[in-house]
């Protein structure tokens, strides 16, 4: 401890002293920089190549992480942000922080097309309800589980980037209908819960059947764990997705630095570190480089997302309905 | 009660500015958020839906706690029994967990696949719900009924057992023990121990989301969370903020308007035996009330403690390290607390009307973390970088959200001893330190090491504003728990949660029985 002040003093009087070393300050949510995220491995294999020192900042999640931007306007000492996903694109672009990459981005393996002028994603899942390979008749889409008594938990959108995510991906399968969903999907719920942590841990417990994560979930559980029995249901709507994304602010005073991290979070070297580490898939890697287990995951038959700017327009009127159709 | 006549001393003076700095503390934060703000900010109906929701579980959450440790505090107060300490002090725990231990814990015991259920099942009867507000109350009662307890204890303690060994050869019955011990002591003690709990609950966030079952349960923290990160509205989470103020300066009248001083002196920590009145029934309820309690407080806790023990030894080192950081950063807020607190309590025993100034100190606990957090971050961002001053940060608020704890253990204590040494002092021309160190002190040291344990605990097993600023390195204890639960790892995040709650204990413990130390050797 004693050590960490002292070192953290040091690095300001380093910081301060050794100013030819540039830094190249990165936020990001705070399980991308903890010891079990993809944080430590990004940061030794970038800083043996830019000759530079990478500095990650943590703040909460993907929301978490705009508001601090919002917070810091102009006078932020970002460089890149790590993190947000689609549905908070807009709003980051809004704010006029964020400068064009300029990368033209090759190899991309995403399940959609990609066209973002200030973002690159750097990787990507599909929402999934996960559930115990004992369940018995596991429904096969959101009409069958609202007519089921399957139990489930899942995340308030207004605290979670993964409760705003069901949230979408009813209102894209859905559209005017989703109150209806949410109606019928209102007495199965047992809790909804402040943050994905909370509710997975619900899930583990024994608190409900199944639990709002992504299809990826098992991966961990097999992989980590070498337990298979951890798996997601296919919804026959298909299954939202979720991107992340990074980008570089305008104001940056390390343009060069920031638009070669961007480029090094598309070479194997970062996307490798993404799978067992994030538990995502990555953003450009193929398949046959993934993991092994990844390939026993539930592959979703129609990836759906909505584009940034639809899913900031619908945003509030789908949590008006959420909230009406689960407050009765 | 003290004479009003004397002027104040130094210390007094400085307990003032102190006061002054916590309530800037608070205020100042909740403004540089406001000045961030386009104006004017104005709440919806959802938001005086979530604030009349916030109220009502809160007050339910309080008025139950209390009610629940009146039998318990009474219970412990005037029975002996082997391992009474360490029951005393292990009945503790809940307030000290960080909230997810807590509620998961309390959920292996009473959720849905809960052992109650469980034998509720077994037995043919119903499963029952425990989400919804029933939920809520549910889990605060567990987080804060210790804390009751233990405020209404004190009270108990405080009758010398001179009175009472004076009230047996009187003959006294129940109900003289009622009318001339009971009361007067509930009525000095149960206002502020309410107001503090039903303070802590206004603020609850996890808790209600976790056990709430859905957005019908939506809190005033709640909302300040939708205004921060899902509408960037910050004018509408400072309003809310301010609401958080009024409440609390609002609860605070009412609980502070409704104390009345008893005058008694300072006791043992021995129960007084045998208690006046006392029959074979009065005995038997006493028994039943701690069984009761310690079923229902400790049970939840063995759940953790055998999910987490077999991933103990196998903590990755920076859990470690992190252990150590935790630890380090409570015993600099203790200080920090202790500092702040003892001045300022020693200022409310002068007062005319001592509610005012122990209700601002109350703002720390009564006005949202994020809030806080949040204007804290801007405040320092425009002088410096806050990224490097994240731990000292998270120690200076631990130590203002434990200060109303320490005060609510001081207080009533400051005011005793003033009451019963200050005329002594006085006539012996006692003035200023040796006052203090001589007649006041002494009556202190008790609730000194209760409080401070409090705090110590308290910080060690918050996630406080560190989350807010966090950066690699750093992580205090619960911070790395809630990344372990983060990145699927469920196993050392239980492990973790134990290491969290035996470290949170013995620093309790150690400050809690410092503090008795004078009335064990004697």
């Amino acid at each position: 401890m004693k050590h960490t002040i002292i070192a953290a003093g040091l690095s300001v009087v380093a910081g301060a002293a050794f100013a030819q070393t540039p830094v190249l300050t990165v936020y990001t949510y705070d399980s991308f920089v903890s010891d079990w995220g993809p944080g430590p491995a990004v940061e030794e294999a970038f800083e043996a190549t830019c000759g530079c020192d990478l500095q990650f900042v943590g703040a909460g999640d993907g929301a978490a992480l705009l508001a601090r931007l919002r917070l810091e306007g102009e006078s932020t000492e970002a460089d890149i942000v790590l993190g947000l996903d689609t549905n908070l694109t807009a709003a980051a672009r809004e704010t006029g922080l964020f400068a064009p990459h300029g990368i033209t981005p090759d190899g991309l393996t995403l399940p959609i097309a990609w066209d973002d002028a200030e973002f690159l994603p750097f990787d990507w899942g599909y929402f999934a309800f996960v559930h115990d390979t004992a369940l018995a008749n596991v429904p096969g889409d959101f009409e069958a589980l609202a007519a089921s008594d399957i139990s489930i938990v899942i995340q308030d959108p207004r605290s979670s980037t993964p409760g705003l995510g069901l949230l979408m991906w009813v209102e894209a399968a859905y559209g005017d209908g989703a109150g209806e969903i949410w109606e019928g999907l209102a007495d199965n719920i047992v809790t909804v819960t402040p943050g994905w942590s909370e509710a997975y841990g619900l899930f583990l417990e024994g608190e409900a059947d199944m639990v709002l994560s992504y299809t990826t979930s098992p991966a961990y559980h097999l992989i980590a764990e070498e337990d298979p029995s951890k798996t997601a249901a296919a919804f026959a709507e298909g299954h939202y997705m979720q991107v992340e994304v990074a980008g570089m602010l305008a104001g940056t005073d390390q343009p060069e630095l920031a638009q070669a991290f961007l480029s090094f979070m598309l070479t194997p070297e970062f996307q490798e570190v993404i799978p067992t580490t994030n538990w995502m898939y990555p953003a450009a890697l193929p398949a046959s480089a993934l993991p092994e287990g990844f390939e026993t995951l539930v592959q979703p038959s129609q990836a759906l997302l909505l584009s940034p700017e639809d899913a900031a327009a619908r945003r509030d009127e789908a949590l008006a309905t959420w909230q009406a159709a689960l407050s009765r | 009660m003290a004479s009003r006549a004397q002027p104040l001393g130094a210390i007094h003076w400085t307990g003032a500015v102190l006061a002054a700095l916590v309530a800037l503390a608070v205020l100042g934060p909740l403004g540089a958020v406001m000045l961030r703000a386009s104006w004017p900010p104005t709440l919806g109906p959802a938001d005086w839906a979530a604030i009349r929701f916030t109220l009502l579980q809160a007050a339910l959450s309080a008025l139950v706690s209390v009610t629940l440790a009146i039998p318990v505090a009474r219970a412990l107060a005037r029975r002996d029994f082997a391992g009474r300490r360490v029951l005393v002090t292990l009945m503790g725990a809940p307030f000290l967990l960080p909230v997810i231990v807590a509620v998961l814990g309390l959920l292996a015991v009473f959720g849905r696949a809960g052992w109650a259920n469980d034998l509720l099942a077994a037995l043919g009867a119903a499963r029952v719900d425990v989400y919804g507000l029933q939920g809520i109350v549910l889990a605060h009662v567990f987080l804060n009924l210790p804390l009751a307890v233990r405020l209404i204890l004190q009270g108990w303690q405080a009758v010398p057992s001179e009175r009472i060994r004076l009230a047996t050869s009187l003959g006294f019955s129940t109900a003289d023990m009622r009318r001339q011990f009971e009361r007067p002591i509930l009525r000095a003690v149960l206002p502020g121990a309410a107001l503090l709990i039903f303070l802590i609950c206004t603020t609850s966030f996890a808790v209600a989301l976790i056990l709430g079952g859905g957005p019908s349960s939506t809190t005033v923290e709640l909302a300040i969370y939708q205004a921060f990160r899902f509408d960037f509205d910050l004018g509408r989470a400072a309003l809310l903020g301010l609401v958080q103020v009024a409440i609390c300066l609002g609860a605070g009248a009412l609980a502070f308007g409704a104390i009345r001083g008893h005058e008694v002196g300072a006791g043992l920590d021995r129960p007084a035996l045998p208690w006046p009145g006392d029959t074979r029934v009065a005995r038997a309820l006493d028994a039943a009330a701690i069984l009761a309690a310690t079923g229902f407080l400790l049970l939840p806790l063995a759940a953790v403690l055998l999910k987490g023990l077999p991933a103990l030894t196998g903590l990755p080192p920076v859990v470690w390290e992190a252990a150590l950081r935790s630890i380090i950063l409570a015993l600099a807020s203790t200080a920090l607390a202790v500092a702040l607190a003892l001045p300022i309590a020693l200022l409310v025993t002068r007062l005319r009307r001592p509610g005012l100034v122990e209700g601002l100190a109350f703002l720390t606990i009564a006005v949202s973390p994020l809030v806080i957090g949040t204007g804290l971050f801007l405040l320092i961002r425009s002088v410096t970088n806050p990224i490097p001053l994240a731990l000292p940060v998270t120690g200076m608020v631990n130590a203002l959200v434990a200060l109303p704890f320490l005060l609510r253990a001081l207080v009533p204590a400051a005011m005793e001893a003033e009451a019963t040494q200050g005329r002594l002092a006085e006539a012996l021309g006692m003035r200023g330190l040796a006052r203090l160190r001589h007649a006041i002190l002494p009556r202190l040291r008790r609730p000194l090491g209760f409080g401070a344990g409090l705090a110590a605990a308290f910080s060690m097993g918050d996630l406080g504003v560190i989350a807010l600023f966090s950066t690699p390195g750093q992580g205090t204890l619960p911070l790395e728990m809630y990344r372990l639960m983060g990145s699927y790892r469920t196993d050392d995040a239980q492990g973790a949660a134990v290491l969290l709650m035996a470290l949170t204990l013995a620093l309790f413990w150690a400050f809690d029985r410092g503090g008795r130390l004078d009335a064990v050797t004697r």
